[in-house]
Parts: C-alpha cells; structure tokens; sequence
C-alpha cells in the first residue's frame, strides 16, 4: 500500500473514531430532555459523558488537521464548500463544548435550562450535519474546473443527503441510548427509560438507515463500484443494525452498545470505499472531469512520509490513553445518591 | 475595509484569532502555574491542605476558560480550509503539518488529562493525578509550539520549494528550527504566562485586601510574583528581538511600526507619538527620542533602517506592481499600547519582588501594591491583542511573507454566506467572553469556601459510586 492510500485509510479511521466516539455523547445529548425528569437524573446523564466528551471532540480537529496536511486539495475544496455547513456544526459545537462547563456554575434553573438546549442543539445540529457532509461526499459537490464550488446553501438539501443526515442523526441516538445502558446503574428508572429510548429509536434508525442503502443504491450507484463483494459492508451494517434489537430485547447491554458501534463503523467505511474505489474523494456534479482525484488531491511523498512517523507514533499512543480515560471511569452512574464530594471536589 | 468576500474573511480571521487566544493565553498560562500549585501540595505534606485549596480554587477558574478555549481552537482550526482554501491548497503540504501535529501531540493529551484530573479525585492516585495536570501543562505548550510555528512559517517562510501551484516542503527541520517562530513562540509564551500570572495576583490581591484566607492568598501572591517576572522578561526580550528581526526579514512591518516614510537617519531616533497621514505618507506631527530608534534596531547607538517609501519601490520590484504599505497607523499605535504596557506590567512584578525581598511578610500588608494589583488584571490580555494586531496587520498585504498575498488565498464564497457565518460567530463569541468573565469573577471573589459545590447544593454532580469512592469516603 503507498502513502496515498494509507492516508486516505487513516482520514478514514479518524472520522469513523469520530462518530464513534462522539457518536454516543452526542446521543446523550439528545436524548437528555426526554429522559430526564429530575435534576438529580439530568446531572447524572451529563455525568455519563463528562469525563469523555471532550476527548471525543478532538477526533474532529484531528480529522480537519489530518485531511489539511495529507490532502490539502480535498480539505480546501470541501471545507469552503460546504461552508454554511460547517458554520452551523462549529457553532453548535462551540455552545455544546461550554454547555457542560457553565450549566452547574449558576444555582439557577432558567441558567440550566439554556445550557441544556444548548447542549440538545448542539449535538442535534451536528449529527444532522455531517451525516449529511458523509452524503455530500458520495453524491459530490458542484465542483468546477479551479477546484471551486459553486451553488448556495439550498443546494446542500437534496433528498440523498437530508435521509443521510437523519440515519446519521437517529444511529447517534440509538448509540447514545445504547451507550447509556452501559454507564447508568441498572436498577434505577433512568435505565428503564434509556432502554425504552433504545428501543424506539433504534427501530426509526432502522428505517432510516435502510432508506440511506436503497438510496444510494438506486440514485448515486452507491456499491456498485465496490467490486467483487459490492454487498459485503451494507450487508454487514444490516447484520449489524438488526442484532441490536436482537440484543436490546434481550438485556444484552454490551452486545446492543457493540453492534451501534459496528454500524456507525461500516456505514463511515462505506462512504470511503465509495470515494476509494472510484478513485475520486470528491465527485463533481457538474462534469466527472472536474472530480478532485485521490492521487492529485494529495501531499507530496515527503510530507506524507513526515505524518506516517507522526501518525505511528501518536496514534497508537493517543488511543491508549483514551482507552485508560474510559477505564478509570468504567463504574456505573446512579442518579439518586447525588452526593456533594463525588466527581467533582 | 471593504466588505467583500475577502475583507469579511480578514475580519472573521481576526476576530477569531483574538477571541480564540483571548482564552487559550490564561489557559496556556494557567496551567502551569496549576501544576506548579499541585506539585507543592504534594511535596510539602505539612502544608498540603494550604495547597490543595489554592489547586482546587485555581483549578476552577482554569475549567471555566479551558472548554471554551477548546471549542474555539476547533473554529481556528476549520476556518482555514473553509475561508481560505485558496490558501491550504497552496500551503497544506507545509502549513498542515505543524497543524496536524498540534492535534497529535497536544490536544488529545490536553483534553484527556484535563478530564482524568478534575473528575479523577477520587479515583486516581495523588502521584497519578499531579501527572495528569503536569501533563496538561505540557500539552499547553507544545499546543503553542506548534500553532505559533506554523503563524511563524507565514513570517518567514523556511523549507520550501514552489512548483507550480504548490509550495512544498523540502525540509521539515528548517520549518522546526526557523529562528522566526521560536520568537514568536518564546514571545507567546512569556505574554500567556503574563496573563495568567496577573489574574492569580489580581484574585490574590483582592482577597489578601479583606484579609481572607491569608494562608492560602499570599502563597498564590509568591508563586503569582515570580510567574509574572518570568513571563514579563521573556515577553520584553523577545519581542525586542523579534523587532530587530522584523528589521531585515519583513523591513515593511519595521518601518510601519516606527511610521518611518523615508529612511532613517543614523543616529536614528525614535517616534513617541505621531500623527500619521497615510495618504500623503508623511507624518503630520512627531515627537521623536533621540538616539532610542537606533538602540531599538540595533541595541547600538548607531544605525539607519529603511523607510516606507524606498521599500515600497523595492518591494515592486521583487512582487510586481502593488500597495505593499501596511495599515500604518494600526500597526504603529497596537505596537506602542503593546509596549507600554509591557513595561507597566514588568515593573509591577519586579516591584512586588523587590517589596516581598525588602518586607518579607509585610508584603500582604502593602495595600496601595495590593490595589494596585487589581487594576493590572486586564493588561496583559490588552498588550496581547495589540501585539496580535501589530504583527498580522503589519504582514499585509502578504498572507505568506513574499510568497502569497492575502487576496490570493481567499476562498471562493459569496460574501453573504461569510457575512452571516460573521455575524453568528460574533454573537456566540460576545455571549461566551461575557458569560466567561462574569463567570470568572463571581467565582474569584467568592474565594476559596465558594467551590463548585457550594454552588450546586441544589444540584449535586453524579455520584459515581464505586470502590474508589468508598477509599476517598475513607480519606475524609
């Protein structure tokens, strides 16, 4: 494998660790005001995510950072592209990140109830959106002959990318649902409610999900180009979504939490296989010929042999200490002893 | 400034520069001073609960501004591809690694080791827990590192060949060890340093002032003194010498920065206040020091630089016809509000050295020093923007010194989706910096008994529960 493709593969893993991980926060986040109904369960689904959200959050920057050195055609080109897109995802993330900082600063409950729209918006509006900016790497931006974009903000809606910014929105709050079934102790009313949450939309994310597959399918010959195995991946993210209901109905917590993982993980490799068997990162709407090709998109060798070192030594080095975050915080939360000293003194 | 796509970007550059260092230099600073905190608490056992209060008590200020720093950083971070892709096109071979290495090396670390701290008390070791915020600390500089070493590269650009449309790197140790950065970052460093250094002294002050846990308040006062003596040394000495540097490899800045038109005479003196016309590219009115120019350029009292006029012929000639003048009267003003506070700071850290070396204790008993103290709180954070405008405004009309102008590098949206893209960051920037200082100060005059859970007694953070809880139930 040359440098080319392995870059291209590790964007990849940086933005599928990306929803992974954010993935699941983002669900929590979303799903807050419909499962808390105390103060004391709205501190304790915060305290679910606390230690690990912002440490989630930096996949994005290394996504961004990664794609700028190792593809600076590609980055420019869908960066100012889809600017209006990535305006409303900075700012919900610029509200969400402050949201858990500020909410318990304030012994006020008009001042929480802000953070905690803030926090609903903030990952509502970005999981809609880059499910949609997945979409818009498929379907291809109107890109023209000086690698420019043109068109409005109305044109990023198209049906394509709208459904694939639903699934991606529903599968982060099926993940969140999921995640939280993990991290609440089991006997408290808020695990009921997660897994009922899990439950409902994991069956909308379904649907949505399989909307997103027969699209792409039908309308942007997503797979077609995959060669030997065109089902192989959608197969597997159909496998996997169905288990989860398999699992949720059976109180197989950590199976359902696994297998909302491995669907964000093959739907995000899915849309790579799509750019990287066509040879292309970003499809021209307006002339195939203008696509911004994988090789040309590039950096050169010495750049890229630079972020290979880089990239051995500090990835597996970053994942192990993140990995250790979630150890260290592994116990369960409950709600109803909210003590004063724990967590936070 | 014309409200064109690229005038509009500029602004939305700028503002998001500012407003993201407005935050990022108390954390850089904050951090360390955190982690020299704790290391006392740990080392001097017979004073530990002196020490854990003033980390705890610190330690929050540096929460309330450290997620918003982050947050921003992510802003700074996407604006490049999103409003000047024109820009990464050219540069990402170079520019993006610095970037990516940032991400790398120093977020990940930061973000992690932050959470593994605050929400790690009852969990972690002390051993492990004053690693994690060293490990923060660290974090916060090769964040700095890196992010200025890449601002550097675009003063000075070392390490790279153009071919055809690109520039690409040649050589990643000349991007390493371009003497331009290092200034800048040493420069960086001291003023983060400073900002932090003055906000422990000022909150000290405050407290020392209503003789509140004087225990706790004048050790942070100690540790704030020295701080700001370092951080205020290293900003002057290397912001003095990346003037002079400024004199050869970017002259235009230089001369905007004296408001000097023609060339200099030798003795050359110096300009203290001027009324600058930049249409006519003259001075109308100019108190000038004798001597002090010289000195300034070449710590000697004789030399000549040259002046706006010659360069702008010169540069003409190497850049092909243009207005290679620098808005002269911002770059000339943020420079001398820079300085000027510079100094006020610097004297107002070797004073309190002097008065703790000469009174000992009866430092916290100097009450005009104390007060004093709180009105220096800002100052930094003013000297820090005027430093910013100074040195980006004084690059114009180049994004990338000689190689790139600024138009060049835009991106190709309509104005209007960057004006409304303006406008909502504007709005969420105004609203965190107001909520942030509000935060900050309510929080900082509420002392050391008004921690996070005195507040939340109506709210109580989540219980974790857990064999570590049980020991630290037992710790207490």
């Amino acid at each position: 494998m040359d440098l080319v493709t392995l870059w291209f593969w590790l964007i990849a893993l940086t933005f599928t660790l990306y929803f992974f991980l954010e993935g699941f926060d983002f669900g929590v986040d979303i799903l807050r005001p419909l499962l808390a109904k105390t103060e004391a369960e709205e501190r304790a689904l915060v305290g679910t995510i606390g230690p690990f959200w912002d440490g989630n959050e930096v996949w994005a920057i290394a996504a961004a950072g990664v794609m700028f050195s190792t593809f600076p055609v590609w980055y420019g080109t869908l960066f100012s592209g889809l600017y209006p897109v990535f305006v409303i995802i900075l700012l919900s993330l610029l509200m969400r990140g402050v949201s858990f900082e500020y909410r318990n600063q304030v012994d006020q409950q008009r001042w929480r109830n802000f953070w905690d729209w803030t926090s609903f918006l903030g990952s509502l509006l970005p999981s809609f959106f880059w499910g949609l900016t997945m979409a818009k790497l498929i379907e291809g931006l109107p890109v023209n002959a000086d690698e420019r974009v043109l068109g409005s903000f109305a044109d990023v809606f198209t049906p394509f990318s709208v459904v694939g910014g639903l699934a991606t929105l529903l599968l982060f709050t099926l993940h969140g649902a999921n995640f939280l079934l993990l991290r609440l102790h089991r006997d408290t009313d808020l695990y009921r409610r997660a897994r009922a949450a899990a439950l409902f939309w994991g069956a909308l994310a379904t649907v949505a999900i399989l909307a997103f597959v027969v699209m792409g399918y039908v309308t942007e010959g997503l797979f077609v180009s995959f060669g030997v195995l065109p089902w192989l991946f959608p197969l597997a993210a159909g496998l996997t979504l169905g288990s989860i209901w398999y699992g949720l109905t059976r109180g197989l917590d950590v199976f359902a939490f696994l297998m909302s993982s491995l669907t964000i993980v093959f739907s995000t490799v899915t849309v790579f296989i799509a750019l990287y068997t066509r040879g292309v990162v970003l499809p021209s709407t307006l002339d195939p010929a203008y696509s911004l090709g994988l090789r040309e998109s590039a950096s050169q060798p010495y750049t890229l042999v630079l972020m290979t070192w880089v990239g051995a030594i500090f990835l597996p080095l970053i994942i192990g200490y993140q990995i250790w975050n979630y150890y260290v915080f592994r116990e369960r939360v409950r709600p109803d002893e909210g003590g004063l000293n724990k967590g936070y003194d | 400034m014309d409200f064109d796509v690229l005038g509009l970007s500029r602004f939305q550059f700028a503002s998001t520069s500012i407003f993201h260092f407005f935050f990022v230099s108390l954390t850089v600073g904050l951090a360390f001073l955190i982690a020299v905190m704790e290391t006392f608490a740990f080392v001097r056992k017979d004073r530990a609960h002196v020490y854990a209060n003033m980390t705890n008590f610190f330690g929050h200020l540096f929460l309330i501004n450290f997620a918003v720093g982050v947050v921003t950083g992510i802003v700074q971070e996407f604006q490049f591809g999103m409003n000047w892709s024109q820009y990464s096109k050219f540069v990402g071979n170079i520019f993006g690694v610095p970037l990516a290495l940032e991400v790398l090396m120093a977020f990940f670390l930061e973000s992690t080791f932050i959470a593994l701290w605050w929400f790690g008390k009852d969990r972690l070791r002390p051993a492990i827990r004053l690693a994690s915020i060293w490990l923060v600390a660290v974090g916060t500089q090769i964040s700095a590192f890196w992010i200025v070493l890449a601002n550097g590269w675009m003063h000075h650009p070392v390490g790279y060949e153009v071919v055809g449309d690109q520039a690409f790197l040649t050589s990643f140790p000349a991007v390493v060890f371009n003497y331009k950065a290092w200034l800048y970052f040493l420069h960086v460093q001291g003023s983060a340093w400073t900002v932090a250094a003055f906000l422990v002294l000022g909150v000290s002050a405050y407290h020392l002032l209503r003789k509140q846990d004087v225990e706790v308040f004048s050790r942070s006062l100690r540790i704030g003194l020295v701080f700001g003596a370092i951080g205020t040394v290293f900003s002057a000495t290397s912001g003095h010498r990346a003037a002079q540097v400024a004199r050869y490899d970017q002259p235009m800045k230089f001369a905007a920065m004296e408001a000097q038109w023609e060339t200099s005479t030798s003795p050359a003196p110096w300009s203290a206040v001027a009324l600058i016309n930049e249409r006519e590219r003259r001075n109308d009115f100019n108190v000038e020091l004798p001597y002090l120019g010289s000195i300034l350029a070449y710590n000697s009292l004789y030399g000549r630089y040259e002046g706006m006029i010659p360069l702008q012929e010169r540069y003409e000639r190497l850049y092909g016809p243009g207005d290679y003048i620098p808005p002269v009267t911002w770059v000339y003003w943020n420079f001398r509000i820079m300085v000027g506070l510079g100094m006020v700071l610097l004297l107002a850290a070797f004073g309190g050295l002097f008065l703790w070396w000469r009174k000992r204790a009866g430092l916290d008993d100097t009450r005009w020093y104390l007060r004093l103290l709180l009105f220096t709180v800002p100052l930094p954070w003013v000297a820090n923007f005027c430093g910013w405008i100074t040195t980006e405004m004084g690059r114009q009309p180049f994004m990338v010194y000689g190689l790139l102008t600024t138009r060049e590098g835009v991106s190709a949206n309509s104005s209007t989706e960057v004006l409304i893209g303006l406008v909502g960051l504007w709005v969420v920037y105004l609203t965190l910096i107001g909520l942030d200082l509000y935060l900050l100060t309510v929080t900082a005059r509420a002392g050391i008994h008004h921690t996070p859970e005195a507040q939340m007694l109506a709210a109580p953070p989540p219980n974790y529960g857990g064999p570590g809880f049980q020991d630290y139930e037992r710790r207490n």
